[in-house]
């Protein structure tokens, strides 16, 4: 069976490299074919890569705080780019201080994403999710 | 052995001729080209031109490059604009060729219809990387397919969609109707078929099928699809521009014009890495691989190798002409500053761009457009009514030449400076500043030239002015447009005998002299 691909990257002005190396080896020791754009990555560049590469999943990173603002539109841009049924997936610190986490979910369902992760969640979790959701697909 | 190369120009055939013993540039001539008739009149009456200058002499072997009857005229196709569209326009750049408009995503009737008025000589096309989108290619082979030119077309995409492109080369005509996939609409194309003539609504193309020039995201692969430009340029090409009677003459492939520019500034850049002037003969070997040959093995060589052999390191060439503005970068580009990400799609060490709405006469009114009469009138410090009338001139009788110490000089001089400077904007890496949580950084789209410690200037309309380093300066780093990364503080040369083309020629036969006669032969200004 052929690779599913993930595209993903750190959104905005944000320059957390570590976490984003971490998540990328591990998505690609379980199976996945990762097209890593790496920090300060903007809408569009997830996009034109997800475009070329025909991918599966758009995973969106954040630990600066303001996920929220600038994970705002990208499905709509996608919608327009004609990748229609993308997953879209973000987690990390997405959003300022500590908030509620199931509101914070709420308002990122809203904007388009598939699923969201809160702070600490064990990249386990995602992998077992992404087999999941790509399955049903 | 005396060589001889012959560049053979739309207006003018110039010829060299190169001792080879002596490493000497023994003499050059020009007459003008005759590619209606029979190429080699124009050949023959510089020859004669040159026999008149240095007396009668026969020669070993005869080398040509052509940029006659339109030069390699070509389209690229990708898929995004930033990535593989961008990545094929580099591809055919570096093959040499004038690269009319690139396209991306699905193209539509009206590109269709664009590129049918272009008539392209070779169309490159590309879109997903291997594994990745296949849709866009296929659609867009298939679009290719209804135009009633005859072009050949490269396809250097998505190796997934080979078995669908072949089918549709070969024999379009059986896919005419089927189903197109997606939402495309038949009955609207097939109307559209009629407008562009022909009774067939699709029409096979010569085509070869290479390795991807993107196989893996924001990797560039150029070699494969290049190569494969070269040699569709001399097997099909030549005999379409008249220049076969030529390469009968010569024996030898003739390559087009740019190429062979292209070639010579590498070959001023890096120098020959070994006294058999082996191991830099592949002239696109990207920035890493050309670490790794420096670091393994060559690293000793090079600390010991002899001045002779040694380049000048980073350079960048700006060749200004009629029609277009050249600019070739030999550098790696990599960011000078420290705290500067890299963005977009990473460009190769010997990088060509070409401009075809900046020339000095064909496309002097785009040029003019592009600019702003204003911009020029300031330049030249005369009143934008004169800037204008030389403008309407220059279009009307693309011949005419300025006399010296002429206000009509000191325009050129300013448009000439003025194209310099928008076409290394567009050919320099872009900084822009980021304000991130952590303090102020830049990210770098494309090449760092700041530190490039040269610019050297090819062409006419730089190497007769009178004041070439004024021109060239259009090139230089300027703090109102700290944008662009173009470089800081270069000293200026210039190829005032135009050897550039013969060198790149002759490079592939004698490294060593081709070095030796470039470095002899380029001056400081």
């Amino acid at each position: 069976m052929e690779k599913k691909v993930i595209v993903t990257g750190v959104i905005g002005a944000d320059v957390h490299a570590v976490g984003n190396k971490i998540l990328a080896y591990a998505l690609e020791e379980a199976g996945f074919e990762v097209v890593n754009l790496g920090v300060m990555v903007s809408q569009e560049e997830y996009i034109e890569a997800a475009l070329e590469t025909n991918a599966d999943v758009i995973l969106v990173s954040s630990l600066y705080g303001h996920g929220e603002i600038d994970c705002n539109g990208l499905r709509d841009k996608c919608n327009e780019a004609g990748l229609k049924d993308i997953i879209l997936l973000a987690g990390g610190n997405i959003v300022v201080g500590k908030q509620d986490f199931k509101e914070v979910e709420k308002r990122f369902m809203k904007m388009g994403f598939t699923k969201v992760y809160p702070p600490g969640t064990q990249v386990e979790t995602t992998i077992e999710d992404l087999n999941k959701m790509l399955s049903e697909k | 052995m005396i060589y001889l190369t012959a560049d053979i120009g739309s207006t003018y055939t110039k010829l060299v001729a190169t001792d080879i013993g002596l490493g000497k540039v023994i003499g050059t001539s020009c007459a003008f080209t005759t590619i209606e008739t029979d190429v080699r009149e124009g050949f023959n009456n510089a020859l004669s031109n040159m026999e008149a200058k240095i007396g009668k002499f026969s020669y070993d072997k005869l080398i040509c490059c052509s940029s006659a009857a339109g030069g390699l005229k070509m389209v690229a196709l990708g898929l995004v604009p930033e990535l593989t569209a961008k990545a094929a326009r580099l591809t055919a750049t570096s093959a040499g060729a004038k690269v009319v408009k690139t396209y991306s995503f699905e193209i539509s009737r009206a590109e269709q219809e664009e590129i049918y008025e272009i008539n392209p000589d070779l169309v490159l096309l590309c879109g997903g990387t291997d594994g990745g989108n296949k849709d866009v290619i296929i659609s867009n082979a298939r679009r290719l397919c209804q135009i009633d030119r005859d072009f050949s077309v490269i396809v250097a995409g998505n190796k997934s969609a080979s078995h669908e492109l072949q089918k549709i080369f070969t024999n379009p005509g059986n896919l005419a109707n089927q189903n197109l996939g997606n939402s495309a609409q038949q009955v609207p194309e097939d109307s559209f078929n009629q407008e562009l003539g022909g009774s067939d609504n699709y029409f096979p193309k010569d085509f070869v099928i290479t390795q991807n020039v993107m196989p893996e995201f924001n990797k560039l692969n150029i070699e494969p699809a290049r190569k494969c430009i070269e040699e569709l340029f001399i097997s099909r090409i030549v005999q379409a521009k008249g220049l076969s009677a030529l390469q009968e003459m010569s024996g030898h492939e003739i390559i087009p014009t740019p190429l062979a520019v292209m070639r010579a500034c590498e070959l001023l850049s890096r120098g020959v890495s070994d006294a058999e002037g082996k191991g830099v003969e592949d002239s696109t070997v990207n920035c890493k691989e050309f670490e790794d040959l420096t670091v393994k093995g060559k690293g000793v060589e090079d600390s010991t190798k002899s001045e002779e052999l040694s380049g000048l390191g980073d350079l960048i060439a700006v060749d200004l002409g009629g029609a277009t503005t050249d600019i070739y970068s030999m550098a790696e580009g990599k960011p000078t500053a420290s705290n500067v990400l890299c963005k977009g799609l990473p460009e190769p060490y010997a990088k060509r761009s070409v401009e075809g709405d900046l020339g000095m006469r064909y496309s002097l009114s785009a040029l003019a457009q592009e600019a702003g009469v204003d911009k020029i009138a300031k330049e030249a410090n005369l009143s934008k009514e004169k800037v204008e009338g030389w403008i309407e001139k220059c279009c009307a009788n693309p011949d005419i030449v300025t006399t010296k110490d002429s206000l009509e000089q000191k325009i050129e001089e300013a448009i000439a400076k003025v194209a310099v400077e928008i076409a290394t904007d567009r050919h320099a890496g872009i900084i822009e500043s980021v304000y991130t949580p952590m303090g102020q950084m830049f990210a770098l789209t494309g090449k760092d030239l700041s530190e490039v410690p040269v610019i050297i200037g090819i062409g006419g309309a730089i190497t007769n002015s009178v004041d070439p380093a004024k021109i060239l300066s259009g090139a230089k780093y300027n703090s109102a447009r700290y944008m662009y990364s173009k470089p800081k503080d270069p000293s200026y040369m210039m190829d005032s005998k135009y050897v550039f083309a013969s060198m790149g020629l002759l490079g592939d036969i004698d490294k060593v002299t081709a070095l030796k006669i470039l470095k002899e032969e380029i001056n400081k200004i």
